[in-house]
């Protein structure tokens, strides 16, 4: 091997093992907060991915409607669960949050959408609409099942994502997008080439780790998130609503899913059912940091790019039963290293 | 003056077993409670139920507000503050954000007052406040739960057997921290297996053996009942229970 | 034979649907498919729903047995019915090569891992130029007896519920014994199995190896209903389809995976042939509104259908009482002639930093029954611990009748005659209190899988459940005996756990806070009954903290605090002692 091709496939492995990364640290912090293996992370993928391209190309993306539909059905569930101790300020916040925002978002994505719309305007919508799709899906299919197990909630998952995966195909059809690229600039180091669009994948990759460290690290939000990852019973008793980490825990990954998506999509050509490989990958990085370490993660991911990138040079072929297979060694790992007495408490 | 805490004709069941059974009580304000009893008589299982940790059947009300229908959060909110028996605290965060979190529900600018006085209470928190819970010792865990606790600006602390696993001169000074909170405001419920040290330091008791109360009144009369005495307080205790 | 009425009739139902005449051929597939669902399920319902270990890899499984016969009779002409071993050995290769590493993993690493190698194995199937890549593997001969080939979905029908049928047969029979038992201890946890001699780690295996081996018989039998084998039906999204059917149905019945099956494939069935009638024909409709109604049916009814109805039956099945009149053999130990029964030798365990237990000595002798009391967190338990082998001590000697227990796990440690309670109380609550207790008697059995699959364990399972009935009534739990461990009182359960730690007929046991929760009367009888044990040669040590019952009860007491022992001797002493009184008892005192 020539060392273009090694530093080529380094950067190629990089670049994807950025965007594993971000998914990765989305599906830890769910699953700490809310024990939920997030499976419809590829869907806010596709779903962010997707409705930008659709609406650079002058539409009004379904997945803005079906912000809508679930804003309906979030409030439905609220007055219901409200039933008992029903108050005005509990319906108006609750009305607010599930109907006014995702129609008014709906309303201006309508007045905006042309051909001509900035960039940035187009990208601002299609966070704003998978954020909210996001925040209603904890609310929808998770909050009333928080309490069972984590199988449950897995399979729960489960339904959510093929529901999600099925509406992606109304929404955006079964033939593949692309979205304009961030930016079209290009730097050349030696052999190397930088695209602007792998520079902002970097650079947004960094500054979401950084965020993210200064959120948990130092907001009362977001220690309080902690709190919930570490003791649910301890953090309700100091009077953290575990809905609320929950709800936020979807909202910071259904935000991520889609900004790995708007940075992707540029680079290749996205399908409605893409998200879902994407999407475990960056799982395999998760588990690989035991679902609860960001820096592994993190690193974990980088390296789930680079095996990816050599062996769909070497064997492209086997590209993912090499990938998948790689976390066997590193789960019997973690498995030894855990403690061998089983926790008292039931 | 009515109660502060006011719990009436409770029942709380695990599936089919009814761990207590039509219970009631009371806390005034500026009052120091215990209930003593042996191990499984359902103490800890009634405190998490006026918590709202385990559903009960019954009435309680806290601070003029009817309980029912809230969420522990909500509860919290209210006043009402619970020192579980296992502590529950955030043993990968550091004493201070655990401190910190608290007084989630409370505005800044009081929380940093709480923290000054919780410090004031135990200095031993404040040697430590950047070492991590989990590797506190029982007897700083145990402060650290209390201090957490109180951080919430509670009306009514309840204690789950703070003396669970400590050495007697820590349980000592716990009590003794027990004691000053009644002068700061803080009204007490006292769930403990160490009969003696709760009933010294309490106004009222109520004695609970498998779910229901069978005894209550001022922590004197109590304590020199018979009964009770030979059951939790000393040896001379030869087949007779209090039931 | 009252059991298998119900499944006597169900057979011949089914038995008799192809007959019906006017049924729809249609029907007839669905009911195929059903069948090929619930094989799979079944596996799941004894790995996931009883054993607890959570697999999304059934599909690969089916993987194995499909492509092993599609690869035997199109590539080398072997007759179907000469492939049925092969595809199974195959599926039971890949599960003790892949369960080696699974049952390993702890916690939630197990379902990830098996959605990981579940993954790899579908890219695999599709990559290797021998099983035809995507394309799969097409032409794949019918099954035939002589000249009748079962082309058609209504003869192949027969084969498959035959199939469900005999599998649901020797689960059933499985689960109800001796192994089975120690398949559903699992899912509670490894301690309590493990302290009455069962390995858990070959009983996680043993339940991965046959819920593999049916999903491969699923897998032969889908090959030659479809003629055909293609990655596609072996896929994550398969895997995750299997459990959710075991899931829908009730993960821990045998029933609820055939209902599952049939509530699953039914629906997805109707969402595909009815929705584009009424949305028109956009496709991919019927995901979204099966992954709708899959969430809502979890928030619905989170424990599955099959509970549900059975709750919904009038009556309950009877249970047979077992003969106590049949005696088990008392197991045969090296009887030691030395009066030290339990010897301590300067114990010690570290945790880390913190000595739990520091430099602890103390002995049981026969005949005697010592009383370990201490503050909460004195290292009690652990001492408990250290003693069964559930954690190994860091420094110090343990020996039972003169042998020294050095590191052993605790199967060995039982083996000694050494059986324990647990100071939180380790029952399986959806047992029954018979079948929980018989659980100490596993190392009084021998029967294995297959024999009890095939009911040759019967004479020794009676036995077995005859010393469990004697040791409740025993301990005066008769009138509980078939009720679910998990609905009794906190005290009563403390009772099964000595009744069940009896079944081992030990030479010492260790009891962990017996008499909490009890009330006055049990405590009694628990004290009496302790003694006549006692009297009867067996040696008890107990940790408790009322006072009054050790005080009672006990020939000598030792004292820990903060991991040391602070006093030991006769309860009268041990009232005086002033460390105890500083450090336990109380000024008062």
């Amino acid at each position: 091997m020539n060392t273009t091709i090694l530093l080529f496939l380094l950067q190629d492995g990089i670049t994807n093992g950025a965007v594993y990364a971000l998914l990765g640290l989305a599906l830890v912090l769910v699953f700490a907060v809310t024990r939920v293996i997030l499976i419809p992370q590829g869907e806010f993928v596709t779903y962010g991915a997707l409705s930008y391209a659709m609406l650079a190309t002058g539409q009004v993306p379904g997945t803005a409607q079906l912000a809508v539909a679930m804003g309906l059905a979030a409030f439905g569930l609220d007055l219901f669960f409200a039933r008992k101790a029903l108050h005005v300020r509990l319906a108006l916040r609750s009305a607010a949050l599930n109907i006014v925002f995702p129609v008014a978002l709906l309303a201006v994505t309508y007045k905006v959408a042309g051909p001509a719309t900035p960039m940035a305007v187009n990208i601002a919508l299609a966070l704003l609409i998978v954020a909210a799709i996001g925040l209603f899906l904890y609310r929808i299919a998770f909050q009333p099942i928080a309490h069972t197990s984590v199988l449950v909630l897995l399979i729960a998952s489960v339904g959510c994502h093929l529901a999600l995966q099925g509406l992606g195909l109304v929404f955006f059809g079964a033939e593949g997008l692309r979205g304009p690229a961030l930016s079209n600039a290009a730097v050349t180091a030696g052999p190397l080439r930088f695209t602007g669009q792998s520079l902002a994948v970097y650079g947004l990759t960094v500054a979401f780790i950084v965020g993210l460290w200064l959120f948990f690290g130092y907001t009362r939000m977001g220690k309080a998130l902690r709190a919930t990852a570490v003791n649910r019973l301890g953090a309700r008793l100091v009077g953290i609503r575990t809905t609320l980490s929950g709800q936020i825990a979807f909202l910071l990954a259904s935000v991520i899913g889609a900004i790995s998506g708007i940075l992707i999509v540029p680079i290749t050509t996205l399908y409605y059912d893409t998200g879902f490989l994407i999407g475990l990958k960056g799982f395999i990085a998760a588990i690989i940091g035991g679902l609860v370490s960001y820096p592994l993660t993190a690193v974990a991911a980088i390296l789930v790019g680079i095996v990816e990138a050599f062996s769909s040079f070497y064997a492209s072929n086997f590209k993912e039963v090499i990938v998948f297979t790689l976390i066997l060694p590193v789960l019997v790992l973690r498995s030894l290293a855990a403690p061998a007495v089983e926790e008292e408490k039931d | 003056m009515s109660a502060l805490l006011s719990v009436a004709d409770v029942h709380i069941s695990y599936g089919k077993v009814e761990a207590v059974r039509g219970v009631s009580l009371e806390v005034a304000t500026n009052e120091i409670v215990t209930i003593i009893g042996a191990n499984g008589a359902g103490k800890t299982t009634l405190l998490n139920a006026i918590m709202g940790v385990l559903p009960l059947k019954g009435r309680t009300s806290f601070a003029g507000t009817d309980m029912a229908p809230l969420d522990i959060e909500d509860r919290v909110a209210t006043g009402l503050s619970l020192v579980p028996e296992h502590r529950e605290l955030f043993g990968t965060m550091n004493v201070e954000d655990n401190l910190e979190l608290g007084a989630f529900r409370i505005a800044k600018s009081v929380a940093a007052n709480s923290l000054e006085r919780v410090y004031a209470l135990f200095p031993r928190l404040k040697e430590r406040r950047k070492q991590l819970a989990g590797t506190l010792s029982g007897g700083e865990q145990q402060m650290l739960a209390m201090g957490r606790a109180l951080m919430g600006a509670p009306k009514l602390l309840m204690l789950d057997e703070p003396s669970l696993g400590l050495a007697p001169i820590i349980v000592a000074d716990i009590f003794r921290t027990v004691g000053e909170l009644r002068a700061a405001g803080v009204s007490v419920l006292l769930v403990e297996q160490n009969a003696q040290a709760a009933l010294q330091i309490a106004d009222r008791a109520y004695v609970m053996e498998l779910g229901e109360f069978v005894l209550e009144g001022s922590a004197k009369d109590i304590a020199s009942n018979k009964r009770v005495a030979a059951s939790y307080l000393g040896f001379q205790h030869e087949g007779e229970s209090a039931v | 034979m009252a059991q298998r009425f119900p499944l006597i009739v169900f057979a011949v139902v089914m038995a008799l649907i192809p007959l019906i005449p006017g049924v729809p051929p249609f029907w007839i597939v669905l009911l195929d498919n059903i069948g090929l669902a619930a094989l799979v399920a079944m596996g799941l319902v004894l790995l996931t729903g009883v054993g607890g270990l959570t697999s999304f890899g059934q599909a690969a499984f089916c993987g194995f047995g499909a492509y092993t016969t599609a690869v035997l009779t199109t590539a080398y002409g072997v007759s179907p019915w000469l492939t049925l071993p092969a595809s199974l050995m195959v599926s039971g290769i890949a599960a003790v090569l892949l369960g080696i590493v699974t049952v390993r993993l702890s916690g939630h690493y197990l379902p990830l891992g098996t959605i990981a190698w579940g993954i790899g194995l579908f890219y695999l199937f599709s990559k290797l130029e021998f099983l035809g890549r995507n394309d799969g593997i097409s032409g794949i001969p019918p099954l035939s007896i002589g000249s009748f080939r079962m082309l058609s979905p209504d003869t192949i029908y027969y084969a498959i519920w035959i199939a469900v049928l005999l599998s649901a047969l020797l689960t059933m029979n499985l689960l109800d014994s001796r192994t089975g038992r120690a398949i559903r201890a699992l899912r509670r946890g490894h301690i309590a199995a493990e302290a009455f001699g069962v390995q858990t780690p070959r009983a996680k295996l043993l339940v991965f190896i046959y819920a593999a081996v049916l999903a491969g018989l699923s897998g032969w039998l889908y090959a030659h209903f479809q003629r055909a084998a293609n990655p596609t039906p072996f896929g994550a999204q398969a895997g995750i389809e299997y459990l959710f059917i075991a899931v829908v149905g009730g993960a821990g019945y045998v029933w609820g995976a055939v209902l599952g099956a049939g509530i699953v494939v039914v629906l997805k069935e109707v969402l595909q042939s009815y929705l584009p009638y009424i949305f028109g024909g956009q496709s991919q409709l019927e995901t979204i509104v099966f992954g709708i109604m899959l969430v809502l049916l979890l928030q619905l009814a989170p424990s599955g259908v099959w509970p549900w109805l059975m709750s919904l039956l009038p009556f309950k099945p009877a249970r047979r009482t077992p003969d106590t009149s049949l005696q088990l053999q008392h197991p045969a130990r090296a009887s030691g002639s030395s009066p030290v029964l339990l010897k301590i030798e300067k114990a010690r365990k570290q945790f880390g930093g913190v000595t739990a237990v520091n430099d602890v000595s103390f002995d049981v002798n026969a005949r005697e029954i010592v009383a370990l009391i201490g503050p909460n967190g004195a290292g009690k338990s652990t001492t408990f611990n250290l003693i069964t082998g559930v954690l190994t001590a860091t420094s110090g000697k343990i020996s039972v009748l003169g042998k020294e227990v050095e590191n052993a796990p605790p199967q060995e440690v039982v083996k000694l005659g050494v059986s324990r309670t647990f100071q939180h109380v380790k029952l399986v609550p959806d047992m029954t209190v018979l079948e929980n207790v018989a659980i100490g008697a596993h190392l009084r059995g021998s029967s294995g899988a297959i024999s009890s699959m095939l009911r040759l364990d019967r004479a020794e399972e009676a036995r077995l459940l005859a010393e469990a009935a004697r040791q409740i009534a025993r301990v005066g739990l008769s009138d509980q005996i078939d009720q679910l461990a998990g609905s009794l009182s906190l005290g009563q359960q403390r009772i099964v756990e000595i009744a069940r730690a009896l079944c081992v007929d030990p030479q010492l046991l260790l009891l962990d806070e017996p008499a909490a929760g009890l009330r006055h009367m049990e405590k009694q009888r628990l004290a009496a009954l302790l003694r006549q044990l006692r009297d009867g040669g067996m040696s008890v040590l107990l940790v408790e903290h009322d006072m009054g019952f050790v005080m009672d009860l006990a020939d000598r007491i030792v004292v820990l605090d903060f991991g040391t022992k602070i006093a030991e001797g006769t309860p009268a002493a041990i009232k005086r002692n002033p460390d105890v009184i500083k450090a336990y008892l109380g000024a008062a005192a």
